[in-house]
């Protein structure tokens, strides 16, 4: 029995979940309020991607155990565009090209699919357009990039802006953001930053899956977590992940191998 | 994920009805008999009849195709009946005496056989089995010297231009169906577009089967003269039967100097159930020929239907500068074969042509174009694009690619792109991220892939061609 909270936009306990077969995650638990920032790290293979992906429902991953419930439903039982509807973003960590089919016009679908869900009008192509271009400024994106084909021939840092743009249209209650500051420069990781934390408020929730500290000196989570083998293993606030830059993951294995406790839910 | 994409490209075929009408059907068999009796209930002149036995007997000395990347069984010829016509009483006069069987048949196959809005300008000629029932706004079109109709009436009231252009750009031993179709041809369009007239509306033909274990061989010439210009549309449908039938057409494009024929196909017969039992047969020889200066054709393709598809539009580039295009969607589902394509004969100076083929395969089908460039000595400054990209849905289908270029002028220019690509579970999940879900993911990116095709597609057909290959798709993802 999970007691809710009326803040808790997200509660995952003892989530265990396998690809092809390889159980990835291990029994996480995990917990976001409304208005919280929270930073998951670890080092590669902790499975910090996959549980990106489990809580977005892609279907080669595989939940085995345990329960996700997100504004108190059931999230494992919705289908991945039932979340995204419900308000659950991710944003990829490689995002996908889609040949032929216009950023313009897949931008306006899933925002129409989105408002029609939430039950407010959907927008034509003219008014999707000045809407659309106003979000644009905030990331310094140009216009041209409508006219291209979905992330098609995109560079890196290009991409991943698009990602933003598509979480500032569909105002997510829950933005999960996996590696977004992987293949920025220094200026672009500023501009995505400073859009994700436009976009942040007390009513909704931000989840960072980062390698590395320098994004969070842009984006200053409430909560940093280290993920370790499948489970959330560390918890703290944001100056655990600058001793993290400074000593490496090796302590935090050692400690959890001494049994110190530690549970990844906030306090 | 790969059911899912499986259902989606499952929908069942529409137009799969039998309309119930007494027809008037030969005896199966072919010999020169019923060449004869062909020729006789049609009243032809001695000289078509004299067409139609040289192309037979040149027909028995040849043998089937079978370079072409699709598996049959050996069609028994003497099984197939050769003509079948809906009984009319006789001759009409109007509309209203079609009989109201036929109008209804058309009605439900969305075929406008009455002149008014539905789709408005474009005239019709409605072709049932082996005979054309009805062409609308002939006189309309007549008033401009536009010659639209039944290529059986051409015969009788333009003997002389009929004689003059069939046969001379397919000859009448082209190939195997080609001669086939010249010995036992039935029915077909002609237009003839006289010298500088654009013609006012889009012209059409509507191909129906109906009879079981019926061949439909139809005959299709357009010649447009001097400066003249049309655009010509031809759909087509077949009731559902567990047995193969027979489609194998001929059409044949005359441009002269100045001319411009563009000719659009939304081809949609009976494919054949879901493990590939029945459908039709569709061997079909098309080709244009830019005859004059500056002429251009323009064939453009959706090809949905049939069982097995076997058909390469073609342009042989005579007159100097002249261009042709070729556009062309095929899709295949199930047990589906296609093997199409077109042949660019470059042969006058700065003669272009541009090739675009997409390929849509799912299921367990088999899709291949077959494409020939030939640039012959005298086509000097000629130049060829060519883009063949391909589509796999699930991991049971395939898609080939067999290019021929032949360049004999070395100030020729040809270019040729392929790519093939397959609609993937990420890309999926990321439509479904963003809140689509995978119908229309699918049908989103298969637009996106077809939309050069279908640009070059007349209005209505267009809307028509997106909404078929949505049908079609449907239920294959997954």
């Amino acid at each position: 029995m999970i007691l809710q909270d009326s803040r808790t936009l997200l509660d995952v306990r003892g989530l265990h979940a396998t690809v092809n077969g390889t159980e990835i995650l291990k029994g996480l638990d995990f917990t976001v309020k409304r208005g919280e920032v929270h930073a998951i790290m670890g080092p590669n293979g902790s499975g910090k991607s996959t549980f990106a992906k489990v809580l977005a429902g892609h279907t080669a991953y595989e939940v085995t155990a345990g329960e996700v419930l997100y504004e108190g439903r059931n999230l494992l039982g919705m289908a991945p565009e039932a979340r995204a509807r419900a308000g659950i973003f991710l944003a990829f960590q490689y995002p996908i090209e889609i040949p032929g089919v216009g950023n313009s016009q897949f931008l306006r679908l899933a925002y129409n699919t989105v408002q029609a869900e939430r039950g407010k009008d959907e927008l034509d192509p003219l008014e999707f357009d000045d809407l659309v271009r106003e979000k644009m400024k905030l990331l310094e994106m140009s216009p041209e990039f409508l006219g291209r084909s979905v992330n098609e021939g995109f560079s890196g840092g290009e991409k991943k802006r698009n990602e933003i743009l598509q979480m500032a249209l569909l105002e997510p209650a829950l933005a999960i953001l996996d590696e977004t500051d992987s293949g920025l420069d220094i200026d672009a990781l500023r501009v995505v930053s400073r859009g994700v934390n436009h976009l942040t408020s007390k009513d909704n929730a931000v989840v960072l899956v980062t390698h590395y500290q320098r994004l969070l000196n842009y984006i200053v989570p409430d909560y940093v977590h280290v993920m370790e083998g499948g489970r959330l293993v560390k918890t703290g606030g944001k100056e655990l992940a600058l001793e993290l830059e400074e000593r490496g993951y090796d302590w935090i294995e050692a400690e959890a191998k001494a049994g110190a406790p530690s549970r990844g839910v906030s306090p | 994920m790969s059911a899912l994409l499986q259902s989606l490209v499952s929908q069942p075929y529409k137009h799969g009805f039998v309309t119930d009408i007494e027809s008037d059907v030969a005896a199966k068999g072919l010999n020169e008999d019923t060449i004869r009796l062909i020729s006789a209930k049609k009243r032809e002149p001695e000289w078509l009849l004299e067409f139609r036995l040289k192309a037979f007997r040149h027909w028995l000395t040849l043998t089937p195709p079978e370079w072409a990347n699709v598996k049959y069984p050996k069609i028994d010829f003497q099984a197939i009946s050769y003509y079948s016509a809906p009984k009319a009483k006789q001759k009409l006069a109007s509309m209203d005496e079609v009989d109201p069987e036929l109008l209804r048949t058309f009605e439900k196959l969305g075929v406008p056989m009455h002149e008014r809005a539905t789709l408005a300008n474009v005239a019709v000629d409605v072709i049932f089995d082996s005979v054309s029932v009805v062409t609308t706004y002939k006189a309309k079109l007549a008033e401009v010297g536009i010659v639209f109709g039944s290529i059986s009436e051409a015969v009788q009231n333009h003997p002389e231009l009929v004689r003059k252009y069939l046969g001379t750009v397919v000859p009448s031993g082209d190939n195997y169906y080609a001669a086939l179709n010249s010995a036992v041809f039935t029915d077909g369009s002609f237009c003839y577009i006289p010298k500088g007239v654009k013609c006012p509306m889009d012209l059409s033909t509507y191909f129906r089967i109906n009879t079981e274990q019926t061949g439909q061989f139809e005959r299709t010439l357009i010649v447009a003269e001097e400066g003249a210009s049309v655009s010509y549309l031809e759909g087509c449908t077949a009731p559902k039967f567990d047995t193969n039938q027979l489609h194998a057409a001929v059409v044949e494009l005359v441009a002269l100097a100045n001319a411009d024929i563009k000719y659009s196909t939304v081809q949609n017969w009976y494919a054949g159930d879901e493990n590939g039992l029945g459908g039709i047969y569709n061997f079909v020889t098309k080709r244009g020929l830019c005859k004059g200066v500056n002429s251009r054709i323009s064939w453009t393709q959706v090809e949905t239907g049939s069982a097995i598809t076997w058909k390469y539009p073609s342009c042989v580039l005579v007159g100097d500068n002249s261009v042709g295009e070729f556009y062309s969607v095929a899709v295949t589902n199930h047990h589906q074969q296609a093997d199409t394509g077109t042949k660019m004969i470059h042969i006058g100076k700065n003669t272009r042509s541009t090739i675009v083929s997409k390929g849509i395969s799912a299921g367990q089908s088999n899709n291949s174009y077959r494409g020939l460039v030939k640039i012959l000595p005298t086509a000097t400054g000629a130049r060829n694009y060519s883009q063949c990209d391909s589509m796999l849905i699930g991991d049971r289908c395939s898609a080939n690619t067999f290019p021929y270029i032949h360049v004999r002028n070395h100030g020729a220019q040809v270019e040729h792109e392929a790519s093939t690509s397959k609609i993937g579970e990420d890309q999926l999940f990321y439509f479904a991220q963003r809140g689509i879900g995978a119908e229309e993911a699918v049908s989103m990116i298969i637009n996106g892939f077809c939309k050069d095709v279908f640009r070059q597609l007349p209005m209505e057909f267009a809307v028509e061609a997106t909404k078929l290959l949505g049908l079609k798709l449907e239920g294959s993802v997954g």
